[in-house]
């Protein structure tokens, strides 16, 4: 778990919420001063900004004038800022284990194309908008092609979402949520994801003991179907063989070995 | 068992030519002297030699199927002179019975994976391997010419074996191929000094680290054709560079995206009769030494010969204009690998009048697509993939996009369009307009969208398209559809040769409506739809006339299919499961089923059960 990546994350978040005075844009290479940008748009910018990775890009900016983007984000969507956050790294980074999931998760995937269907019925009764399960092998694009334009797709837009979607229940709360674990790079940014989500606080990871000083303990769904405790495998490896989420309270808690 | 027709480009014509030089045609006083001294039929060998230097100039595989039902004479003969064989299901025969039947082949021609495996829908490690093949031809065609292989398990070794076993190999493509690497790659190029054609296709290469490119021989090349741009690794570029110089015959090369805008820019310099130009990594590097950018536009200019460009990987827009000089001339541009936007695709799409085969992203949105409508009015073949392929995604292009080029575009032949929206309006639109249409996939990527104008299924607007694409061979459907659609499909589409179904349909009548009103139908392939044993059992009168049938994740039975294979002994029936075998499970995950002269495959993987 990387404290730095949270920080990272933290920290754009803080420059977002600052609201500042001006809207000033500074670029640096020489070959785009003649440019005139009429939009302001951080799309724009950040597509210039990934292909351009070593300038330095500064903005500052408003949040009430530039960006009613934001009013209609919801909460727990701040927590992946991933669409807005500005990078200063090589593009194609950011494939975590594409290679890798496709393989292994191909069957898994295979297994839940069944289910998916009878799931798509049930999600018209949560509240939140439904977001499909990505069915596998659909649409049918080669994964050549697929690869080709993932590659660019970080570069220019750095969403994660390659579709490797989980329910996650809580006990005692009424309907589950899908979140998609491609999103995350690793479980400091999950366990944030899923506090924000449902409003509660995991507590402190510890290898041996599990969670301690919360009464909720995050565990998952293998492909083997046992029930394990988020943190205990290698990020990699749980994204590959994760089933579900589920956020156990209290009694079921203790058979974890989490203190309470 | 005939050979199926395929979509397939006429034979090299110096194959034909070469025929004509090795064969010394036969001295007609011979057999005009057996006339006039015989009443009776014609000496066997005498015949055999007229027929032969008959049949040797029939080329279409069809013409010479047809030859070979006339007599066990004409079967023999015309086996002796096929010299290109088509194997459209390298499991429909063994090796040896194509050995044992033809005798003088010089290329061969071997699909093997079904489509859908392309999409995950089957475990790897499935089959389709190349080696019997190879290990087989090695002994019996010692002057194989030319190998084509799509879907096929190639390893190293088995490049290797071809690389020293014919001495007069010239052309090797491998398209959507994987099991080999950049080290089997170096064999061929070091090998096979009469090397025409290297053509890699979007096949998995895995970088061994070899730098093959160097690997050429040294003197002059006979290269034509070279294409790499599937090899997801670096390149030599001084040797590429070299080779290029050394290769005066070149009209094709495709380069991978490791190889630079620059360093494009320097090949194209060295050689301006290419052709065919697939460029690497569309950007500039700014980390150059040079302080002057190099002349981009200059290099395209130079090349007064190219008629068909693609690559445009990681493309920087702002330098696209540099292919300006060459647009007027082009005949195919594939932007399916750069996300292009309107106003960037628009003054270069202006400037392609000649324009026939297009593929893009949908990025050029309904705009970029009117755009073409305009401009390219001999446009044939059409290709819009999704730059976001989820099922989710915003989709960019609509019917508007479509009904546009519909107007514009009359001579269009084919055409795959990836989007989210369509009406059923559109699609009857391009049905009228488009009259010359063979080939019609449509891929609404949200499953079962009806028409989001009127709110109807898309019955009427495939209905339409068969009934009025008088010359249509191959179908994709895709969007909310009811038995109905599959009754037009039935009723009008006696053409349809391949047929693909994903999420549609509501019962068993639809797939029936298919098999008992199709009669060219010979590859069905079908997903997630609710069809079932009775549907399958009412096919069983044509499936020996089919290459394959793939059905996954219906409603098939497994006792049903059991039926089918007791029923049919030549019709090999797979079944391929998952992991999860679950003993009680209703259906059948999935059926794979294909006639086979020699029996079910002695090579299947444990996942895959032949009843």
């Amino acid at each position: 778990m990387s404290r730095k990546k949270m920080g990272h994350t933290f920290a754009s978040k803080l420059l977002l919420l600052l609201p500042t005075s001006l809207a000033c844009f500074s670029v640096f290479p020489l070959s785009l001063i003649e440019k005139k940008v009429s939009s302001m748009n951080l799309s724009s910018i950040k597509q210039l900004a990934s292909t351009k990775p070593h300038f330095i890009f500064t903005i500052n900016f408003s949040i009430t004038n530039s960006f009613p983007y934001f009013s209609s984000v919801k909460m727990d969507e701040f927590v992946n800022l991933e669409a807005t956050e500005l990078r200063l790294g090589l593009p194609g980074t950011d494939n975590v284990c594409e290679g890798r999931e496709r393989v292994s998760c191909s069957k898994r995937a295979l297994q839940g194309a069944a289910e998916n269907e009878t799931e798509s019925s049930t999600m018209k009764t949560e509240t939140s908008p439904p977001r499909k399960a990505q069915i596998v092998g659909w649409p049918p694009v080669r994964s050549f092609r697929k690869n080709i334009v993932q590659t660019k797709k970080n570069e220019s837009e750095s969403e994660g979402g390659r579709g490797l979607y989980v329910k996650v229940s809580m006990d005692g709360a009424p309907y589950l949520r899908k979140i998609d674990l491609s999103c995350y790079k690793g479980y400091s940014e999950l366990l944030k994801a899923l506090e924000m989500m449902f409003n509660f606080s995991a507590g402190e990871y510890f290898e041996r003991e599990g969670y301690n000083g919360s009464e909720f303990v995050p565990t998952y769904e293998d492909k083997d179907g046992d029930w394990m405790l988020i943190g205990d495998v290698p990020w990699e490896m749980f994204v590959c063989t994760c089933k579900r989420l589920r956020i156990m309270k209290g009694s079921e808690a203790k058979g974890f070995g989490c203190d309470v | 068992m005939s050979e199926d027709e395929e979509d397939q480009s006429p034979p090299p014509s110096d194959l034909r030519s070469q025929q004509q030089q090795q064969r010394p045609p036969c001295s007609p006083n011979k057999s005009r002297n057996c006339i006039s001294s015989s009443s009776q039929t014609f000496p066997d060998h005498v015949l055999e030699n007229v027929l032969e230097n008959v049949l040797q100039f029939l080329e279409s595989r069809t013409d010479r199927n047809a030859a070979s039902l006339v007599c066990k004479l004409w079967w023999k003969v015309e086996g002796l002179t096929r010299s290109e064989v088509f194997i459209g299901n390298c499991y429909a025969l063994s090796p040896t019975r194509l050995t044992q039947r033809f005798k003088r082949v010089r290329s061969l021609l071997l699909k093997g994976k079904p489509r859908f495996a392309d999409f995950n829908l089957m475990p790897p490690d499935w089959g389709a391997n190349f080696a019997p093949w190879v290990s087989t031809m090695a002994k019996a065609y010692p002057w194989l010419e030319k190998v084509d292989l799509k879907r096929i398990f190639v390893s190293d070794d088995d490049l290797a074996l071809l690389a020293h076993s014919f001495p007069g190999f010239k052309e090797l493509i491998l398209v959507c191929c994987e099991g080999f690497g950049t080290s089997g790659i170096a064999v061929v190029a070091n090998k096979c000094r009469k090397l025409k054609v290297l053509d890699l296709i979007e096949s998995e290469v895995t970088d061994d680290e070899v730098d093959w490119i160097s690997c050429f021989p040294e003197d002059v090349t006979c290269l034509e054709s070279l294409a790499f741009d599937c090899v997801e690794a670096p390149i030599n570029f001084k040797a590429l560079e070299a080779l290029v110089i050394r290769s005066p015959f070149l009209r094709k090369l495709r380069l991978n995206r490791f190889v630079s805008l620059e360093e494009v820019h320097r090949l194209l310099l060295g050689a301006p009769q290419l052709t065919s130009l697939g460029t690497g990594s569309f950007k500039h590097d700014n980390q150059s030494e040079q302080e002057q950018e190099p002349d981009y536009a200059a290099a395209f200019r130079a090349c007064k010969s190219v008629v068909c460009l693609s690559g445009f990987r990681e493309l920087m827009p702002e330098y696209l204009p540099a292919i300006l000089p060459v647009c007027a001339n082009l005949t195919s541009l594939n932007f399916s690998y750069a996300n292009i936007s309107p106003d960037m695709f628009k003054p270069i799409i202006h400037t392609c009048h000649k324009l026939q085969v297009f593929w893009a992203l949908d990025s050029i949105c309904d705009e970029g697509l009117q755009a073409v409508a305009a401009t390219c009015k001999e446009l044939r073949e059409l290709r819009i993939f999704p730059f976001d392929p989820r099922e989710d995604s915003e989709g960019p292009v609509s019917e508007l996009g479509l009904q546009a080029i519909s107007e514009g575009c009359r001579k269009l032949e084919s055409v795959l369009y990836f989007c989210q929206r369509m009406t059923n309006a559109a699609l009857i639109a391009m049905s009228h307009n488009c009259p010359e249409l063979t080939v019609f996939r449509l891929c609404i990527m949200g499953r079962h969208r009806p028409d989001h104008v009127t709110g109807k299924a898309m019955d009427e607007g495939f209905g339409a398209i068969v009934k009025n694409c008088k010359k249509l061979t191959r179908l994709a459907v895709s969007g909310l559809l009811t038995d109905q659609a599959f009754r037009y499909m039935g009723e009008y589409g006696k053409l349809i040769r391949t047929l693909s179904v994903a999420f549609a349909g509501d019962s068993d009548m639809a797939l029936r409506h298919v098999l008992e009103g199709c009669p060219r139908l010979q590859k069905l392939e079908i997903r997630d739809s609710p069809f079932g044993d009775v549907a399958l059992r009412s096919g069983m009168h044509r499936y020996y006339n089919m290459r394959f049938v793939w059905m996954s994740a219906c409603s098939l039975s497994m006792g049903c299919c059991k039926d089918v294979a007791r029923a049919m002994p030549n019709l090999v029936v797979e079944v391929i499961g998952s992991d999860d075998d679950d003993e009680n499970r209703e259906f059948v995950e999935t059926l794979y089923m294909y006639r086979s002269l020699d029996g079910p495959r002695k090579d299947a993987p444990q996942f895959v059960t032949i009843l």
